[in-house]
């Protein structure tokens, strides 16, 4: 050894390498997120389709009702099953982020008990699953697309930037939740009630520029910009908007009208407001996780 | 470059008792937080120094180590012994930085392996191969390291077949020689374990025990703790000796264990029977009241081999005839080892009005090294009059003649008296 390692502990000085610490880890933090990934389907008969099923029977559900029963409308003219799905992606990624990673570090409890690392690393390598899971589920819209004969544009291209938006989106939430089920086992009934009443939250079955059409009609609209900036600070809307302007968008099709455009209209400020509120949110899970995760051992 | 690799100046640690180790429900914090201007605002105009939270008394607090300093140097075993509750388990999480201290300040120059526990963070659900690659990351292995490796690990364990099935259908014994030979073959400046000896058949903890000792003789340094005296005086060099939270003894390893078996004998003595919980309470006639060991320091830790020995104070309000006395005798565990009622002897004691003491003798028995109690009972013609299923607790401690016996790779409780000669 050339170089001598010297560690110095004393309470409160963890904080000092944290991030040189967390790199290195990264071996660690790759062969959970690889376990992660390869137990979730262990044992199932599936499998992975698993990843492939979930969605695809949110997304017939949710065109059946509120595409052809309520009738409401489409988004950049795309099918309504499409514009569904393009949000049903990075929706299904956040909730899966959020349930998987507060529950990561209770699940791992005999290991963080044990051995000394970055505990970040456990509700990150949980972001991978629900990342992979994600992925696998990017081939309903291949095939949406091919069913539908409908092509994407150049702005597809901006998807992964989108989708590094949402896991930012997810992260942040995520470490709070986290770091509180730790404390508070509490969290692990309100997770699932947060996901299930999220869905409607998010324009994910429905389009948030009709919403924001409906809400100018009835309120005026003062009141109804006012409230739909408001409804915007959920930093999903903006990234589902994101992710709708990118697969749906661009794609021009016969006979769209004055009324068209204003439905295709990109909302920038709703989506300027949501990544400022993901960033807030990110920078304040990151700050209480480190905060609380020293006596992770103590209280788990 | 010093030689002191670990340096720990006056470390403490506090922790906090209450429900679920954390000082405050999740109704009180947001009880808290909502009043929090209102109490804010009552302090600051009554000028009250300490705000207790809306009555509830501050949280009850309990050192687990109370300024504790030493320093290991380089290429030295040091053997970590004390009661339970004495703090070794809180030191080994501090220094393995899987807790906080809450005072002090630690120095540790070199590469840290701990080893709290075999197979952390095995996977049921991975196959042997797997779990090699995902324990070795965990123990702080490099994917390149675990490769080299691989082989050696792999028939350390002896699990060749099974490779490639998952853990959860291995054997107990499978699970934890894979688990141990992963760890065994790290490679850190300084390695940490505690209690890992404590698995697997004697053939393999004697395994186990070699390749501690070639670590040791590697010259890398060791901090183990375990409560294996045997193996603390075979591998280590140094030992500290915690009570209490405190540094106790430390020093040369046969010294401090010495010492240690003393403060064991100090701690014992006569039981009071009185104030234990009885499942089967007579009308008072007849009641045990207490226990003395017969050992020559007058406590309840018998050398191996050494005559169990005892001797219970009986209290009879009128005379009686015909009592019939029962011991159960006990693993630490709870598994019962052995029975025996005074009706075996063929013969039933008769106890005169007041304080009668018995003699009781256990001839021929000698347990192994280890925890155990006693369950006594007394049972007259109307049925039970006393029975106390947990009396006394006592200890079985390694002596010369555990040593000649190879008792730490004994099997079961007991060595049974067994004659074994050529016959033919």
């Amino acid at each position: 050894m050339e170089i001598e390692q010297k560690l110095i502990l004393e309470p409160g000085r963890s904080a000092k390498n944290y991030w040189r610490d967390l790199f290195h880890y990264r071996e660690l933090f790759l062969i959970l997120a690889w376990r992660d990934v390869i137990v979730r389907y262990k044992q199932t008969t599936a499998g992975a389709a698993w990843a492939l099923i979930q969605p695809l029977m949110s997304i017939v559900i949710m065109t059946l009702i509120f595409g052809m029963l309520a009738g409401l409308p489409s988004e950049h003219g795309a099918p309504y099953a499409i514009m569904v799905c393009a949000a049903t992606l990075p929706w299904q990624f956040f909730a899966n982020a959020l349930s998987l990673s507060s529950q990561s570090v209770v699940a791992n409890a005999g290991l963080i008990s044990k051995i000394y690392f970055p505990r970040m690393i456990v509700p990150a390598s949980s972001m991978v699953v629900s990342l992979v899971d994600f992925m696998v589920a990017c081939f309903i819209l291949a095939g949406l697309m091919v069913w539908y004969h409908f092509w994407p544009t150049w702005r597809v291209l901006v998807l992964p930037a989108l989708v590094i938006l949402a896991i930012a989106a997810a992260l942040g939430p995520g470490l709070i939740l986290t770091a509180l089920t730790v404390r508070y086992r509490d969290f692990r009934m309100i997770i699932p009630f947060i996901v299930q009443f999220g869905l409607y939250v998010c324009p994910v079955a429905y389009s948030s520029n009709y919403l924001h059409e409906k809400l100018v009609t009835k309120l005026g609209s003062v009141v109804g910009d006012r409230l739909f900036l408001l409804y915007s600070l959920n930093p999903m809307v903006g990234v589902i908007d994101g992710f709708r302007w990118a697969i749906l968008g661009g794609a021009t099709q016969a006979g769209t009208g004055a009324a068209q455009d204003k439905m295709e209209a990109f909302y920038w400020p709703g989506f300027g407001l949501s990544i400022g509120l993901a960033a807030m949110l990110l920078v304040t899970g990151i700050y209480y996780f480190r905060k609380t995760e020293r006596a992770f051992a103590d209280v788990i | 470059m010093s030689d002191t690799v670990i340096n720990v100046e006056n470390l403490s640690k506090k922790y906090v008792l209450g429900k679920n180790g954390s000082s405050n429900g999740l109704k009180h914090v947001i009880h808290d937080v909502a009043t929090a201007p209102l109490r804010w605002l009552r302090n600051s105009a009554s000028g009250a120094q300490k705000p207790e939270i809306n009555g509830r008394k501050a949280a009850e607090t309990f050192w687990a180590l109370k300024d504790v300093s030493f320093e290991i140097k380089r290429g030295e075993v040091v053997g970590i012994i004390g009661r339970n509750g004495a703090g070794k388990s809180t030191l080994l999480k501090i220094l393995s930085r899987i807790t906080e201290q809450t005072q002090g300040r630690v120095e540790i120059t070199g590469r840290v392996a701990s080893l709290l526990e075999v197979g952390t963070g095995f996977h049921p659900e991975l196959s042997g191969r797997e779990n090699i690659f995902l324990n070795g990351a965990i123990l702080g292995m490099g994917r390149q390291e675990i490769k080299k490796k691989f082989d050696e690990i792999v028939a350390f364990a002896e699990v060749e077949q099974f490779l490639d099935t998952p853990v959860k259908r291995y054997s107990s014994g499978m699970y934890v020689r894979l688990a141990f030979a992963v760890a065994a073959h790290l490679e850190p400046e300084i390695l940490i374990v505690d209690e890992v000896l404590a698995v697997g058949d004697a053939q393999f903890q004697n395994k186990c025990l070699g390749k501690m000792q070639e670590v040791g003789k590697s010259g890398r340094t060791v901090l183990f703790v375990s409560h294996n005296i045997e193996a603390v005086l075979k591998l280590c060099t140094r030992g500290i000796l915690l009570a209490k939270g405190n540094v106790f003894a430390m020093g040369e390893a046969s010294k401090v264990t010495s010492i240690y078996f003393e403060d064991q004998i100090s701690s014992a003595g006569k039981v009071d029977l009185h104030a234990k919980p009885r499942t089967l309470p007579g009308n008072g006639t007849v009641q045990l009241v207490g226990a003395l060991p017969l050992t020559s320091q007058k406590v309840w830790s018998y050398p191996f081999g050494r005559p169990l020995a005892l001797l219970l104070h009986l209290e009879a309000r009128k005379a009686i005839g015909m009592i019939e006395l029962g011991i159960g005798l006990f693993s630490a565990r709870g598994f019962e080892v052995a029975s025996w009622s005074s009706t075996c002897a063929g013969s039933l004691l008769s106890l005169k009005t007041g304080l009668n003491t018995v003699h009781i003798n256990f001839n021929d028995l000698k347990l192994l090294p280890g925890r155990y109690y006693l369950g006594l009972g007394v049972r007259s013609e109307r049925g039970f009059e006393d029975y106390i299923p947990e009396a006394v607790w006592f200890e079985v401690v390694v002596s010369d003649e555990s040593a000649k016996a190879n008792a730490h790779t004994m099997m079961g409780t007991f060595v049974p008296n067994v004659e074994a000669k050529v016959v033919v």
